[in-house]
């Protein structure tokens, strides 16, 4: 974590340089598996980006100049994939699919962390009964199957249908609603702890508001998790996403193409032996998440190669406060699971 | 999907005497504090759902509009007092949850907690299968992943927990529905019993709904092994996501308790690390690892709602599923408190246990 810290310091380039700084300092089994993750979630970028110029059809098409296409074909070369019972392209909807998912994360991620962030500065940096609330309601959504959760949220928001943004608005709000506890969690942790820095004293002695306070010498601190975080529950995201998809309450295929939705028809499929709509997008979700974790995973483990350190929080002892950093890194790193 | 793996809930937050605090007070005071914190908990969940379900309207528009004429809708919306303030009928439905009444569902007009017990039996019993296969894969190959800590086996293992965690539990369904029913005609495809099963234990005097258990009552051989082959897919894909996470908790946690004094000692004593992992730093791994298996109870009832769904499994999750598409509210409203219920009270009756065995908590 030390040296990570320091670089981080001295060369303050925002954002990147944390998995950079990481790729550094690590060796042997660490980097494979921050290097393979890196290539998967660049690859699944890099095709979300491209995905129009890449898909040989559109992700709603249904015939093109030598007329419609047909209905569960298995992979051909005309449809290298397949298609599905509805006459879909399944290698186009699947590079679509990248689209969808990369850009409910961004969404989805940037208002958690937004509204999770803004709640935990203050709730941790005020205290009291606005404290207590706020801490008992994080925790009631906490503790409550998050899958549910976006269900109850996805209809009361889309009443169940929707076009390509109005699914993807609310597909993120269902998302976002399972993450703000958790980024609440952390940032009101780190919150706690920081503002019994003697430097948070000296700033309030000086005379700075609360709110320069707050956002000047606060959140710059408690926000170091957060790219570790981030990349957890991009993970975590698509498969919320999916999840809400495969049940039926996600975007309209009609709208945007969306891995969960073309499972939950490829479900029918598998009893008559068609897998070719089943694995590909499948198999999509699993390199997609595969390859954020295994970026999540990393960074966690390379932030602190002493597990032993981190355990003995796990085990319940000392107080709240003392082991807010390690229980920021225990709760972040145990989400990788 | 959360997946945590933290101490007792309200712990980090001063709400609660932390257990090394409790020490003075004794157990029988921490339990009590614990079980009345159960209460917010659902209060709030209870709360949050009520208002959101309404948001979108009244539960019978929703279910029936445009199906009954005006008139008939604004009679029906009456006589079940929708018609009246928010507040009012917010006031009355949390009377009425805190009597253990949930209303009648909408579309087939069945006491919702009836309801509720006929499908949570199936619910039931495949969360028990599943965690059966979670702990039995899941704590052994933990072990082994932290006793071969960073070598070869080690990298295997925890390849597999992330793939476990990022097989989305429909799409493992489907590829073990491929592999093992349409491609080798091993299990059959879905469903929890074949119709002449079903038809044997339906004659049983006071059937439990827990189909191995019934099918055992019955008698007949044929039958639970039916039940049998028809619960080995579900079980396993639900378990294997919860395994994963198992696995991995093993691990860290007797990596850390490998790191403790005690064990240290023992190590430059000679005792082997073999026999340090199996018999010095297993059983005080094991205490947080049932304080986070309540925890796990979220994921696994979370992902049983997509395993149903996935093997046409009819318990609460398929059930919620099929009111969800009816719009039938006050079922979805019903089937949500009561996950909220027992989420809450199994993290409860963990916390109890993780008391009970922790001998710093019963002093």
């Amino acid at each position: 974590m030390n040296a990570t810290k320091v670089s981080g310091r001295k060369q303050p380039l925002v954002y990147r340089l944390p998995v950079i700084s990481h790729f550094r300092s690590s060796v042997g089994l660490q980097r494979g598996m921050l290097v393979t993750g890196m290539v998967l979630a660049a690859v699944f970028l890099l095709v979300a980006v491209f995905a129009p110029w890449i898909a040989p059809y559109g992700f709603a098409q249904l015939s093109d100049a030598a007329g419609p296409f047909p209905t569960q074909q298995p992979p051909s070369p005309a449809h290298i994939w397949g298609t599905t019972v509805g006459g879909y392209d399944v290698y186009s909807r699947v590079l679509w699919g990248a689209q969808t998912a990369a850009v409910v994360i961004i969404v989805a991620v940037a208002m958690s962390i937004f509204l999770g962030v803004a709640l935990g500065l203050v709730s941790g940096y005020f205290g009291g009964w606005l404290d207590r609330v706020f801490v008992v309601v994080a925790d009631a959504i906490y503790a409550f199957p998050s899958l549910l959760l976006a269900i109850v949220m996805s209809i009361v928001i889309s009443h169940g249908q929707s076009s390509f943004w109005g699914g993807i608005v609310a597909c993120s709000i269902s998302i976002s609603v399972v993450f703000v506890p958790q980024y609440f969690r952390v940032i009101r942790a780190e919150t706690i702890r920081l503002k019994a820095e003697p430097y948070v004293e000296s700033a309030k002695v000086v005379g700075a508001s609360s709110i320069r306070i707050m956002g000047r010498h606060i959140f710059k601190n408690a926000t170091r998790t957060l790219p570790l975080i981030f990349t957890l529950n991009a993970s975590e995201a698509i498969l919320t996403l999916a999840g809400l998809g495969f049940l039926g309450f996600g975007i309209e295929p009609t709208s945007a193409a969306e891995w969960g939705y073309d499972l939950n028809k490829a479900i029918a499929d598998a009893s008559s032996g068609i897998w070719w709509t089943g694995v590909y997008p499948g198999t999509a979700i699993v390199l997609t998440v595969l390859g954020l974790t295994l970026v999540g995973e990393s960074i966690n483990d390379l932030n602190d190669p002493r597990l032993r350190g981190r355990k003995k929080a796990v085990a319940g002892k000392g107080g709240p406060d003392s082991t807010a950093g390690a229980q920021a890194a225990l709760e972040a790193e145990s989400r990788v699971l | 999907m959360t997946t945590l793996t933290e101490a007792p809930l309200n712990d980090a937050d001063g709400l609660l005497p932390s257990k090394k605090k409790s020490s003075g007070g004794g157990l029988g005071t921490y339990i009590l504090i614990r079980f009345f914190l159960i209460i917010p908990t659902i209060f709030i969940l209870v709360t949050l759902v009520f208002f959101l379900m309404r948001v979108i309207g009244d539960p019978i528009t929703a279910a029936q509009g445009g199906r009954l004429p005006p008139e008939a809708l604004a009679q029906r919306i009456h006589d079940a007092g929708y018609d009246r303030p928010i507040l009012v009928q917010y006031l009355e439905y949390v009377g009425q949850v805190a009597t253990g009444n949930f209303g009648t569902t909408i579309t087939d007009r069945r006491p919702v907690v009836e309801m509720i017990i006929t499908f949570g039996t199936a619910t039931l019993e495949l969360a028990i299968n599943a965690l059966i296969v979670a702990l039995v894969v899941g704590i052994p190959l933990g072990l082994i992943s932290a006793y071969k800590r960073d070598k070869a086996p080690d990298a295997v293992l925890r390849f597999f927990a992330i793939l476990c965690y990022a097989t989305p539990v429909f799409f493992a369904g489907l590829l073990m529905k491929l592999a093992f029913s349409v491609w080798l005609g091993w299990l059959p495809v879905a469903g929890r019993a074949s119709t002449r099963t079903e038809l044997a234990m339906g004659s049983l005097a006071a059937p439990t709904g827990i189909y191995w258990l019934d099918a055992l009552r019955s008698g007949n051989m044929a039958a639970f092994g039916d039940v049998a082959a028809h619960s080995v897919l579900p079980a396993l894909t639900l378990g294997l996501l919860t395994a994963g996470v198992f696995l991995r908790l093993v691990r860290t946690n007797v990596i850390g308790t490998l790191g403790k004094d005690y064990v240290e000692a023992g190590r430059s004593r000679g005792v082997s690390n073999y026999r340090l992992v199996t018999k010095h730093a297993y059983k005080p791994a094991l205490i947080p690892i049932i304080t986070v298996m309540g925890l796990q109870i979220a994921l696994l009832l979370g992902g049983a709602v997509l395993t149903e769904s996935t093997f046409e499994w009819k318990g609460l999750g398929y059930q919620l599923v099929q009111y969800l598409n009816a719009r039938d509210f006050v079922a979805v409203q019903g089937i949500v408190v009561m996950l909220a219920v027992i989420v809450a009270v199994t993290n409860f009756i963990v916390d109890v246990v993780a008391a009970l065995i922790d001998p710093r908590v019963r002093y």
